[in-house]
């Protein structure tokens, strides 16, 4: 409350490339508006959060990203995403390799039921990306590592990926994602069904993985929001209101609105 | 907030009050003795049901046989020496053996004018199958002719309840099937060991037959299980599709909701107007022959569809959609997420729903009536374009024949018929507690 005065230098500068670039997405569920024209630049090698009110529209941005939302019949989605350089919602698109250069993962721990290894095989063999077995177990091992699971599993690659605990669960959702060699990595909630220490896991191999990919996390917890992203977009009512870095939002917000929800006012 | 403020009433604090347990308890209790005597009297029912059909049906099990030693005449069965199965199939040959040789068990002269008449009630305890029997262990093994053979012949179906006792001593001679004569020389034999009850194994193997102790239901079951094969084959991968395409890739419109709300109609609709259906389509149009299990496959098939299509529909249904979005979230087209994922978790689902249609479909009896399956066929099909008859349909024209010894196979043909729909709905429990997957 104190400084309310921006300090738009720090932001200038810091700029890296951009990986996502929205301009002014809509998206409607039949005749419910749900995005209000959103604008969001997403940089490379980031963890960029999502932050708002339930209902905000955070969640729905962000399976506009991987184009999650064609499954819903009657969502439609208006404005432009860039990948890169490709539009994602050019009818030209493939979804499904759009889906292969952009993963996700869910609130809620969804391993297949089905073993652990083939929880992590499924996608690289379904792109046809092992030419053998030796390279599927080389891929397997190496997702595994890198979500920060194997020491835990390696003996029980065969057993249901169910068995897990909810924060392996989740950490071998991820690394399912990684599997594939995504460049984005969404995440909706990702530890909204985990304990704190599973959270904390789950927070640190979300840390390690900005090294490669660029992470869009969609949390309802503010902490967790300061703790793993280096930006933070606030949503409110379809829009956006306030994006940073981080540290700024959460220490010197622009907005009042921004201002009233991390302090815990309303939401 | 103010209520709060408001001290508590002296009466209410002292005074236990009202809660109305004693209402709400009894209600309970009531509530779960009503269920009790729903259940009761369901099992009472139950129990009178198979008390009654058991005690009416085991006999049938057994058949009334008559050992005797028959010598294979080659001068009768094969006159001119040629082993022609035309010349060895004349049964009225066999006939020749059999007589004279029971004639001698039970102490007649074969020969003798004077006991003809006895001779002639002599025979009625032999069953006139007995000489067909013969005829087809000759027709088989030929080189039996000339042996003597120890063999069980069939005695006839009213001897086979008199021994069984469903035919009384005590009635009037006059009204009694049996006579007094033949009572005396079943006696004999049954004394002697002659005349026993062996297996009824013609029971399982034999087809239609106005004489009871030949009739079996061969010809029913190889009937039903083509039946349940063309519906297997049929229903089973169309109505999957159709779910499927339903469910998981059809656009929600009017359409849709018409198809919808049509296939759980046709659920609904009476068995027999799909054998009305069948008999003008499959036969009269088609030209399919009549009484032919494939014609009764196809019919059953129609019956079965939107059993199977409703089970699969809510089967794929309850797959969460977490599975779903877990694999198009790492690039699975839909196709790929239905087959891999889906289809797999809700396939003990379809499974259970596809058992319980063919158990509807194996009981179905109307519809077969339409399509010209209750007809007396005697030879075991062996293709479904040949004429057969279904379980409950054999069982259904058992029920209308007059004979004492047909009350018995009735029964035990719906012992069986029951048998075989528990061996079906009990693998649908078990496939289901095997493959159902916990999320």
């Amino acid at each position: 409350m104190q400084d309310m005065t921006p300090i738009n230098t720090a932001e200038a500068s810091e700029r890296r490339a951009i990986k996502i670039s929205a301009k002014e997405v809509t998206v409607h569920y039949g005749a419910k508006q749900a995005l209000f024209g959103v604008d969001l630049d997403i940089e490379e090698n980031q963890v960029t959060s999502l932050i708002g009110p339930s209902g905000c529209g955070k969640s729905t941005f962000l399976r506009c990203l991987n184009r999650m939302n064609d499954t819903i019949d009657i969502c439609s989605v208006g404005g432009q995403i860039r990948l890169g350089d490709i539009n994602i919602y050019d009818p030209k698109v493939d979804v499904v390799e759009l889906r292969a250069r952009v993963g996700m993962v869910f609130q809620k721990p969804n391993p297949f039921p089905k073993s652990i290894f083939e929880n992590i095989a499924y996608g690289p063999r379904i792109h046809g990306l092992c030419r053998d077995k030796s390279d599927m177990e080389e891929v397997v091992v190496s997702s595994l590592q890198k979500a920060g699971l194997f020491d835990e599993v390696k003996d029980r690659l065969d057993e249901p990926g169910t068995g897990l605990s909810g924060g392996q669960q989740q950490r071998l959702c991820i690394a399912r994602a990684i599997a594939v060699s995504p460049e984005v990595i969404l995440m909706d909630e990702p530890c909204s069904a985990l304990d704190p220490i599973a959270t904390a896991k789950v927070e640190e191999l979300i840390d390690e993985l900005r090294e490669n990919y660029t992470i869009v996390i969609v949390t309802h917890s503010m902490q967790q929001a300061a703790r793993v992203s280096q930006r933070t977009a606030f949503f409110h009512l379809g829009n956006i209101v306030e994006e940073g870095p981080t540290e700024q939002i959460f220490t010197m917000p622009k907005d009042q609105r921004t201002q009233d929800y991390i302090t815990g006012r309303f939401g | 907030m103010t209520d709060l403020s408001v001290p508590p009433a002296q009466s209410t604090a002292q005074m236990p009050r009202d809660y109305g347990l004693k209402k709400r308890y009894a209600s309970e209790a009531r509530f779960k003795l009503y269920g009790m005597i729903a259940i009761g009297m369901g099992l009472l029912f139950l129990t009178l049901l198979f008390v009654s059909i058991i005690t009416k049906g085991y006999t049938a099990f057994e058949q009334t046989k008559i050992q005797l030693s028959l010598t294979l005449d080659e001068k009768i069965l094969d006159p001119a020496g040629t082993r022609d199965p035309k010349q060895l199939a004349k049964a009225i040959r066999y006939n020749k053996i059999i007589e004279p040789a029971f004639y001698q068990a039970i102490g007649l002269d074969p020969k003798d004018k004077a006991q003809k008449a006895d001779r002639k009630l002599a025979k009625k305890i032999i069953s006139r199958g007995a000489a067909i029997e013969l005829r087809d262990m000759v027709l088989d093994n030929p080189d039996l002719i000339g042996t003597t053979q120890s063999v069980w012949i069939l005695a006839s179906g009213d001897v086979d309840s008199f021994v069984k006792g469903q035919i009384s001593r005590q009635t009037d001679e006059k009204r009694r099937q049996i006579k007094d004569k033949q009572i005396a020389w079943i006696d004999a034999l049954l004394d002697q060991g002659i005349m026993d009850k062996k297996f009824n194994s013609g029971l399982f193997t034999f087809g239609a037959s106005s004489r009871p102790e030949t009739a079996g239901i061969g010809v029913a079951v190889i009937g039903s299980l083509f039946m349940m094969g063309i519906v297997l084959v049929l229903a089973l991968p169309i109505g999957v599709a159709a779910s499927i395409y339903l469910e998981e890739f059809a656009p929600k419109n009017k359409w849709t909701d018409l198809i919808e709300v049509n296939i759980n109609n046709l659920a609904a609709v009476p068995s027999i107007v799909f054998g009305l259906l069948g008999l003008a389509v499959f036969i009269n149009f088609a030209g399919l022959p009549r009484s032919a299990s494939i014609v009764g496959g196809l019919v059953l098939t129609l019956m079965t569809l939107p059993t199977i299509i409703i089970a699969t529909r809510s089967a794929l249904k309850a797959v969460p959609p977490s599975i779903r979005e877990a694999a198009l979230g790492v690039g699975a087209s839909k196709t790929q997420t239905i087959f891999h994922h889906v289809l797999p978790l809700a396939s003990p689902g379809i499974l259970t729903g596809t058992i319980i249609g063919l158990a509807q479909a194996l009981g179905e009896t109307a519809p077969l009536l339409m399509i010209g399956m209750v007809a007396f066929v005697k030879d075991i099909p062996v293709s479904p374009l040949d004429p057969a008859t279904a379980l409950p349909v054999q069982i259904y024209m058992w029920a209308g024949a007059a004979e004492r010894a047909f009350v018995e196979r009735t029964s035990a043909a719906i012992l069986i018929l029951l048998a075989f729909l528990a061996i079906m709905n009990i693998s649908a429990v078990l496939l289901r507690r095997r493959f159902e997957r916990r999320w």
